[in-house]
């Protein structure tokens, strides 16, 4: 999404890189080996040549599991759009762990992301951020985008796939005038909905959106989309609208399916893999070559996890198969997809480390 | 469906049994000993590998910062090297950072001591240091060749470096008569000496290394070398000319290398060459178990003795022994380490070579004297 004003924008950046590149090769002829942002970095935490980071400048509790963590990126960082996307990196016992996370944030505010507290790496960001930390980036990313075109909406989102949907809803709503959204969020209990007030706030002020929360305490059951008969009563005019929704695999799976069976537009973002149970075989002994390290796996451990036990710098990103960051030439041997259970490798293809096991020996480019 | 064969990295332990030869100072164990011997050392790295943490973390991102804090206020000092106390102060401090940086920082950090941390700017694969050998081709002579093959003549090039006669096993030639003087060179110039030493032109010279590897070695070499010479030689000295500094500048950079290499060829040879320390025969290593590796890493290598400081300055290779044991346990730790091997070692009866770093100098240099004699 490039608009001529952007296009003017790049000339004078591009002068700008230019000019860095030339202080910062004269600056290299006194720190070498080490890159003069190396030296930087003593007085300015966002400096590095080889790690985009972003300095944390708000901790906000939203529920009594989740909060919002806001930060400055540092230079490498592309403005996200609404529902993307972006690893991040974090620091927990002193082993740096990459996860995904949607931003929160409309389009053109400072990043932020929303997080929950449901695993390691969630709840240290949860408890453990403080204002000045600095965390670790990649670029935003992913097409969980809103339309080009403005069209009616319908959000179904649960827990804390409210987030990327967030983004759209701030980006959206206050600014145009025709935006006629309908959200349907689920959430156990009013103290867990995430940015309940500001939702509700919102709905009030602006006839764009209309906001139905489905709270399973109270209904005493979950949100049914095996039918259609819970839409039906929430948003009447859904097969009009297109939809977004984002949160559990069965809840997805269940979208997925009605939509398949009633036709009609749905966009989903998925946040965990679903990996086949049994499919792994025997395993094997993985080489990574570059990094001269060598460690067994059985067949159900994913060649990322092996890796970044064994203390090799693994890319990865999504750890679902899904964003391709984790993508290594395969040198030798051969691995099974965890999703599908297909054995496959070539020489020289693209592996998914964060889904494929060692099916026998394995030889990695890493 | 093609298939890859694929060669293991490392050397094949023997699960269970014993050497073709036991090293004399461990004849007196059984093979039962040697077995429960490794298991409590296996059982010393398990519990250093489950406590790393955030303060490890803490302490290499702090010597870093006070390593290139240091860099920068002797670089800085050196701009003015015509001024004496600026001299001084300014080589002191460029000194102590290539020490720091050569030893405590990139040694270990080449050894992948900090790896487990998953920082790509402290990571073996990616550290890069200030010394003329490149790390690529250091890490492959040291970890994968020196370490695996500690002390055992005829496949650790380290005794000796190929130079020098450093065991009465290998037979004298007139040359070695020179073997003092070889070692009082080779001390100011050690990276030097490093740098050629892992190319392995003896390998080369015996076909198990091809030329393109050579070829591509001495490239990679060059380039180093290049920026390495012009960093201290031209660059530096180069601003210090702006005030009249280019001559002293230069020398203080000059001096602050030579003074790193003397050091660090001081501390090395301590590691291995001291009185105390064995060297093996191929017989001794044909079925070594885990535990008889480990019983060949502590009687082959030897400790200094010292203040926190001197292990420090050392890269904690004071404690040769633990880095030897656990080559990839983080420096920080070996300290605590070392009271638990010492004990092992003296309720096995093993031998445990330390003394202070005059003494093991010393010992060392006597060792250079008297087998440059047949």
């Amino acid at each position: 999404m490039v608009s001529p004003d952007d296009e003017g924008a790049t000339a004078p950046a591009r002068e700008n890189c230019l000019v860095g590149t030339l202080w910062s090769k004269a600056a290299r002829v006194f720190t070498t080996p080490h890159h003069p942002e190396d030296f930087w970095a003593l007085v300015n935490p966002l400096a590095s040549a080889r790690q985009l980071r972003g300095v944390v400048t708000a901790v906000v509790r939203e529920t009594p599991q989740a909060a919002t963590i806001s930060f400055r990126p540092g230079k490498g960082w592309d403005a996200h759009l609404a529902g993307q996307y972006a690893r991040i990196g974090v620091e927990i016992d002193g082993v740096r762990h990459w996860r995904s996370y949607s931003l929160s944030a409309a389009e053109g505010r400072d990043p932020a992301i929303t997080v929950t507290d449901i695993g390691r790496v969630s709840h240290g960001l949860v408890s453990g951020t403080r204002v000045g930390d600095v965390l670790f980036l990649a670029p935003p990313q992913g097409d969980f985008l809103l339309p080009t075109h403005p069209r009616p909406l319908l959000m179904l989102t649960a827990g804390s796939g409210l987030t990327p949907v967030m983004s759209m809803i701030r980006t959206l709503v206050p600014a145009r005038a025709d935006a006629d959204v309908v959200l349907v969020h689920s959430a156990r209990t009013p103290a867990d909905a995430l940015f309940r007030e500001e939702l509700l706030e919102t709905a009030d002020q602006f006839s764009g959106l209309v906001v139905h929360h489905w709270f399973t305490t109270e209904r005493g059951r979950r949100l049914d989309l095996t039918s259609t008969a819970d839409l039906d009563l929430l948003a009447p005019d859904w097969r009009d609208r297109v939809a977004y929704t984002c949160g559990p695999v069965e809840m997805l799976d269940a979208a997925e399916a009605l939509w398949a069976s009633e036709g009609g537009d749905v966009r989903m973002e998925r946040f965990a893999p679903t990996l086949l149970p049994g499919t792994g075989g025997h395993g094997g002994t993985i080489s990574f070559e570059k990094s001269d390290r060598e460690v067994d796996a059985d067949g159900a451990t994913t060649l990322l996890d092996a890796g970044e036990e064994a203390g090799v710098l693994m890319p990865s990103g999504c750890r679902m198969g899904i964003c391709h960051t984790c993508l290594t030439p395969l040198l030798g041997g051969q691995v099974r997809d965890l999703r599908t259970g297909e054995l496959h490798g070539d020489e020289g293809e693209l592996i998914q480390t964060c889904v494929n096991a060692p099916a026998g020996p394995v030889r990695l480019d890493l | 469906m093609t298939t890859t064969t694929i060669e293991r990295r490392s050397p094949v332990i023997a699960p269970s049994g014993h050497p073709t030869v036991r090293p004399p100072a461990a004849a007196h164990l059984s093979d039962e000993d040697v077995a429960r011997l490794g298991a409590e050392l296996d059982a010393i790295r398990d519990e250093v590998i489950a406590s790393r943490g955030a303060s490890d973390a803490a302490y290499i991102r702090r010597m870093i910062r006070l390593q290139r804090t240091l860099e920068i206020g002797g670089r800085a000092a050196l701009v003015v090297a015509s001024f004496p106390p600026a001299w001084i102060a300014g080589t002191a401090m460029l000194s102590i950072a290539k020490i720091l940086e050569n030893m405590e920082i990139g040694h270990n950090v080449l050894h992948g001591q900090w790896d487990w941390m998953r920082d790509p700017d402290i990571h073996s694969s990616t550290w890069e240091w200030d010394f003329v050998a490149p790390a690529s081709g250091w890490r492959h002579a040291h970890n994968d060749l020196h370490h695996t093959w500690t002390n055992v003549v005829g496949r650790d090039r380290d005794v000796g470096y190929t130079v020098l006669r450093m065991d009465d096993s290998i037979p004298w030639r007139p040359r070695h008569l020179l073997n003092p003087v070889m070692n009082a060179i080779l001390a100011p110039i050690f990276e030097w000496a490093i740098a050629l030493f892992d190319l392995e032109l003896d390998a080369v010279k015996e076909g198990k290394k091809t030329r393109k590897a050579l070829n591509s070695d001495l490239r990679e070499l060059g380039v180093k070398f290049s920026r390495q010479v012009a960093k201290d030689y031209l660059a530096t000295p180069g601003v210090a000319a702006l005030t009249g500094s280019f001559v002293p500048a230069l020398l203080a950079t000059l001096s602050a290398n030579a003074i790193r290499n003397i050091w660090a060829h001081a501390v090395i040879f301590c590691g291995h060459f001291p009185d105390g320390t064995d060297t093996f025969t191929e017989e001794m290593i044909e079925g070594e178990t885990r535990g008889d590796w480990y019983i060949r890493q502590m009687i082959g290598s030897a400790n200094i003795s010292g203040s926190k400081l001197m292990h420090t300055m050392t890269g904690n290779l004071s404690h040769q022994i633990e880095h030897h044991l656990f080559p990839d346990l983080p420096s920080n730790r070996y300290a605590e380490v070392a009271v638990k091997v010492r004990e092992i070692s003296e309720r096995y009866g093993l031998p445990y070579t330390t003394g202070p770093l005059l003494r093991q100098v010393g010992s060392t240099w006597k060792k250079v004297a008297r087998l440059a004699l047949p």
